[in-house]
């Protein structure tokens, strides 16, 4: 396996508030250090509270929010300083599908122009006929009608509508999807076809993805591996199976018992986390978990945990090695 | 991309029979145009109606009447209206009054547009520049528009007005020059607010370039205020050169211009109340006329409008 | 069920009517509550759901803009006879919400008055109902904020919503939707706006709360796995319908329509996370604009036990089964057998 994405270190801080010049503002460390490597024709996802930094991380890996420090490399190149204009071939291998399918189609536009955009941008050579056919193609690869090509959004059902996001996503046929929170707006029965549509896509075509989400029965269907992060740092990664059926961060404990299990006759003991994920402007000293860890020691307000190999594939920055976690599934 | 990849149509893995053509048998809801939508809206209807009229009334009703604006009739000075020859009566030199309200209905109504279309584009621009990038550039250009705004636009007007030569240009000019910030803050505070919405970030993450951004994604979906700014606009300009020229300062006689018509007809209120009254009246048809199209056109253009 | 009987609504029907046109928004809803149940209310947007319950508290918009018809009756907290909410006059309707039946919404955050303190509008609505002196209504809202779980209730009296996290503002809604002790609560997808570990604790409190005080619940939610946490019974809508009503582990075991059976088969199964067990079941299609159902069963375009010539001509009727379940389709029968 190679890797096609490697984050290192990555850093993202917003100033709030703050006096007219800057001094004595304050800052938002929405990714704090934030090192994870994706690799070619994967799917790995990214779960976590809100707050935990999981939308900075999509946004800031696709260069559309500028890192504070650390790097981002894209298929072995340096991608975290590079201009808009230097970035531009790069869009085309990299992609972003919104959580919002209405939010994220211009409304002014028909499906047609929507998927059509990104051609409109980098294909300037190709006919006005030859982008047409692309853009019927791309339609029905997403499941879509050919009637649907001159529909407005607001026409269209969110299934649909997120459809059309997918299409705009591909048409460039990038190697690089970063898919945030795509089906936790739509309806329950069409999350199912959304998420089909997505794996099938990744099989036919190759794509390597960064699932942020929060729905874990989801995550747990369509992830490969797993990153689990807490206040702008990634606790626990894995392979899907391994954190569901062996987690050795707390934070991973508590948040896989909290999903609900849908099925009512399954009552399994549940680690209820006391209060909120802390502020990230001013978050808790050493392991940022500790305040609302079961298992926290002294120790854990001293150092901030380093992410290290706790078995094969699997990293935990967790500096507890003798606590017996609950498996959320046998 | 190869072309295999097309074969089938993905999405739905599970035998759901033929639903899709079950699904297909249940009619799409009928297309509500923006057309249609305005057709709906009456009173905008008959301000359409109306402008129309005044401007083809102006740019072809003199070649339909017998009389030139600029004919002196001596002998038939003051006549009422529907009195004789003259339809709408002739004023202090027998100059006849429809011809006069024609021709100045074209001096009118082509500085109220274009005065609009020139402070559209300028309010768009720096709206659109200081919406779109805000910070320091946003804030020194919306302070501006701030500063120019503080300034009455009237006496603005009066103040280079006597600077300059008056002439149709200039008072055309002019009055862009103090039209142009109300579009300016209205386009800047829907950029602003559009450029943080997803579909501007997902054509940032195409790529796309600012320009694009700004003028294929953000101001197409301000169109519904900036189209009512601009009817807004040509009513407010037709209005301001009215004042201008009403106070002496605009378009000057002999050319005839509803403002200066009325300023010229002030000496004559009590003797000959006609030569006030029929340009009056038609600031105020115009006037109104392009408020309710512009009430009309907000409702139209919106196409997420529904059909109720 | 054991509880006395609280709720009682028969044949509810709702309907907007815009420019001539009339859209029925829920038709044919029945169901009762008893006292200590949880009713979850299953179903995807345009549903009806959300109707049904502005329905029962009368938050619709009056007539001619809005018909309801039908019959609700709710048990009067202090007589012992039920009220016929559909008929009360508004003043003593105003007396009967927050008092007998009361509500807690999605977002907290546009229910909760912005520019009020917690404790101002949590008094308010003490006083409102029940004549007390500030001064007391101050302590019993501080008990309340206690009760669920609020920690320093004290201090959070002069605390702003937006000071407040998602879930403790959802905690303040709570707590003031509790103010007047009532008989039934509905919760209008109350968690799904929160995290999961904050859906957690939320879940957890409301079954506490509904331990200690016996109150109803009436749940709404499109979660399956919260309705399998806390229902008692469920009653799952489509389209403005009730097309299956039964107990919560018979219905999750054997559902009898092919909506609910497709809803349940179309969760991933967190016991088989990480193996990658081939597609998802999926329902196709989409959900049907209510504004224009499908004629037939609602459900037909979508369904995979569809007959052609019945299920496209022939509305079914919701049919009682032996052991007391309600489904509406006209093919049950064969799947039970």
């Amino acid at each position: 396996m190679t890797a096609l994405v490697e984050i290192d270190s990555l850093q993202k801080h917003f100033p709030v508030g703050g006096g007219l010049f800057g001094r004595g503002k304050k800052q938002v460390r929405a990714l704090d250090g934030v090192s994870l490597s994706i690799e070619k024709g994967e799917i790995l996802s990214v779960v976590g509270e809100s707050g935990s930094g999981k939308t900075t991380l999509g946004r800031t890996v696709l260069r559309l929010t500028d890192p504070t420090a650390g790097a981002i490399r894209f298929e072995g190149q340096d991608i975290t300083s590079l201009s808009r204009r230097a970035l531009r071939p790069f869009r085309q291998r990299m992609q972003l599908v919104f959580q919002d399918p209405f939010a994220s189609l211009n409304p002014r536009q028909t499906v047609e122009q929507i998927v059509a955009t990104p051609l409109a941008i980098h294909a300037g050579g190709s006919s006005a006929t030859e982008k047409r056919e692309r853009v019927a193609d791309m339609l029905r690869l997403v499941g879509l009608q050919p009637h649907h090509a001159d529909r407005y959004p607001h026409e269209l059902s969110g299934g649909q509508r997120q459809r059309v996001g997918i299409a705009r996503a591909l048409i460039l046929n990038p190697s690089f999807l970063v898919a945030d929170e795509p089906v936790s707006a739509l309806d329950v029965s069409i999350q199912a076809q959304v998420v089909n549509l997505l794996l099938e896509l990744k099989e036919k075509l190759g794509l390597t993805i960064l699932f942020i989400a929060h729905d874990l029965a989801v995550v747990g269907h369509i992830s490969d591996r797993i990153a689990v992060m807490y206040l702008g740092r990634v606790v626990e990664v894995a392979e899907t199976g391994t954190l569901f059926r062996s987690p050795r961060h707390p934070y991973t404990e508590a948040l896989f018992s909290a999903a609900p299990i849908p099925d009512p006759t399954v009552r399994r003991s549940r680690v209820l986390l006391q209060g909120d994920i802390p502020s990230p402007i001013d978050p808790p000293s050493g392991c940022a978990f500790r305040t609302r860890c079961r298992h926290a020691l002294p120790e854990c307000a001293t150092v901030v945990p380093p992410l290290r190999q706790v078995g094969p594939g699997h990293l935990s920055a967790c500096i507890r090695d003798d606590i017996a976690l609950q498996a959320s599934i046998a | 991309m190869s072309s295999s990849i097309f074969d089938s149509s993905p999405g739905d893995s599970n035998p759901g029979g033929d639903f899709a053509a079950r699904e297909a048998a249940i009619a799409l809801p009928p297309r509500n145009t923006a057309l249609r939508r305005f057709c709906r809206h009456r009173l905008a209807m008959a301000g359409a109606i109306i402008i129309a009229i005044l401007v083809l009334g102006s740019y072809l009703g003199p070649y339909l009447i017998p009389y030139d604006d600029t004919f002196i009739d001596i002998m038939q000075r003051f006549a009422p209206p529907f009195s004789g020859a003259h339809i709408l009566g002739t004023d202090e030199l027998g100059r006849d009054m429809l011809a006069r309200l024609m021709m100045g209905g074209r001096i009118s109504l082509a500085v109220g547009f274009t005065a609009m279309v020139i402070s559209m584009g300028i309010g768009i621009l720096v709206g659109a520049i200081a919406g779109y990038y805000g910070g320091i550039v946003g804030a020194a250009l919306m302070r501006f528009v701030d500063a120019v705004l503080c300034f009455p636009s009237i006496f603005l007007l009066l103040a280079l007005a006597a600077l300059i030569e008056p002439g149709v240009a200039s008072i055309t000019l002019l009055i862009a020059a103090t039209a142009w910030m109300d579009v300016a803050r209205i386009v800047e505070g829907q950029i602003r607010g559009l450029r943080e919405r997803d579909f501007a970030v997902a054509a940032e993450a195409l790529g796309a370039s600012d320009l694009r951004i700004v003028f294929r994604e953000l101001v197409p979906n301000a169109v519904a205020p900036i189209v009512v700014a601009a009817t807004l606009n040509v009513a407010k300009a037709i209005l301001l050169e009215s004042y201008v020229s009403y106070l002496g300062y605009g378009i000057q006689p002999p050319t005839p211009s509803w403002g200066n018509m009325l300023n010229n007809a002030q000496i004559y209120l009590t003797s000959a109340p006609w030569l006030a009254i029929l340009p009056g009246l038609f600031i105020t048809l115009a006037v109104t006329s392009f408020n309710f199209l512009g009430d009309g056109l907000r409702d139209a253009l919106d196409p997420r409008m529904e059909n109720h | 069920m054991a509880g006395e009987l609280l709720l009682e609504v028969e044949n509810l029907a709702v309907s907007f009517r815009s420019r001539g046109a009339v859209a029925d928004a829920v038709s044919d809803v029945s169901f009762r509550l008893h006292q200590g149940e949880t009713l979850a209310m299953v179903g995807e947007s345009g549903s009806g759901k959300s109707v049904t319950s502005l329905a029962l508290m009368r938050l619709l918009p009056d007539a001619p803009q809005c018909q309801v018809r039908g019959s609700v009756k709710l048990r009067d907290k202090t007589g012992s006879g039920m009220l016929d909410v559909l008929a009360l006059p508004e003043p003593q309707m105003q007396a009967v919400r927050g008092n007998n039946i009361a509500m807690v919404f999605q977002e907290p955050m546009t229910s909760l008055n912005p520019v009020k303190t917690i404790g101002a509008q949590i008094t308010e609505t003490i006083r409102l109902h029940r004549p007390m002196l500030a001064r007391a209504a101050e302590d019993e809202a501080v008990r309340l904020l206690d009760l669920v779980g609020i920690p320093a209730p004290r201090q959070r009296l002069t605390a702003y919503p937006h000071q407040l996290s998602g879930g403790m503002r959802q905690r303040a809604m709570i707590a003031m939707a509790l103010s007047c002790e009532p008989s039934v609560l509905i919760a209008d997808e109350p968690t799904t706006a929160l995290d999961v570990t904050i859906q957690a604790q939320i879940l957890d409190l409301l079954k506490r709360l509904q331990e200690q005080t016996g109150m109803a619940v009436i749940f709404i939610t499109h979660n399956l796995g919260v309705v399998a946490e806390i229902a008692d019974r469920v009653m799952v809508m489509y389209s403005g319908r009730v097309v299956e009503q039964a107990d919560v582990v018979p219905l999750f075991q054997q559902p009898l329509m092919p909506y609910t059976r497709g809803l349940l088969r179309s969760v991933p199964r967190l016991d088989l996370a990480g193996r990658r067990a081939g597609a998802l079941y999926a329902i196709p299609g989409n959900v049907p604009d209510p504004r224009r159902p499908p004629p037939g069963c609602a459900f037909h375009p979508r369904c995979d036990s569809f007959a052609d010539g019945r299920c496209n001509v022939e509305a079914p009727r919701l049919d009682s089964t032996a052991d007391g379940r309600q489904v509406r389709c006209l093919r049950w029968p064969e799947f039970v057998a």
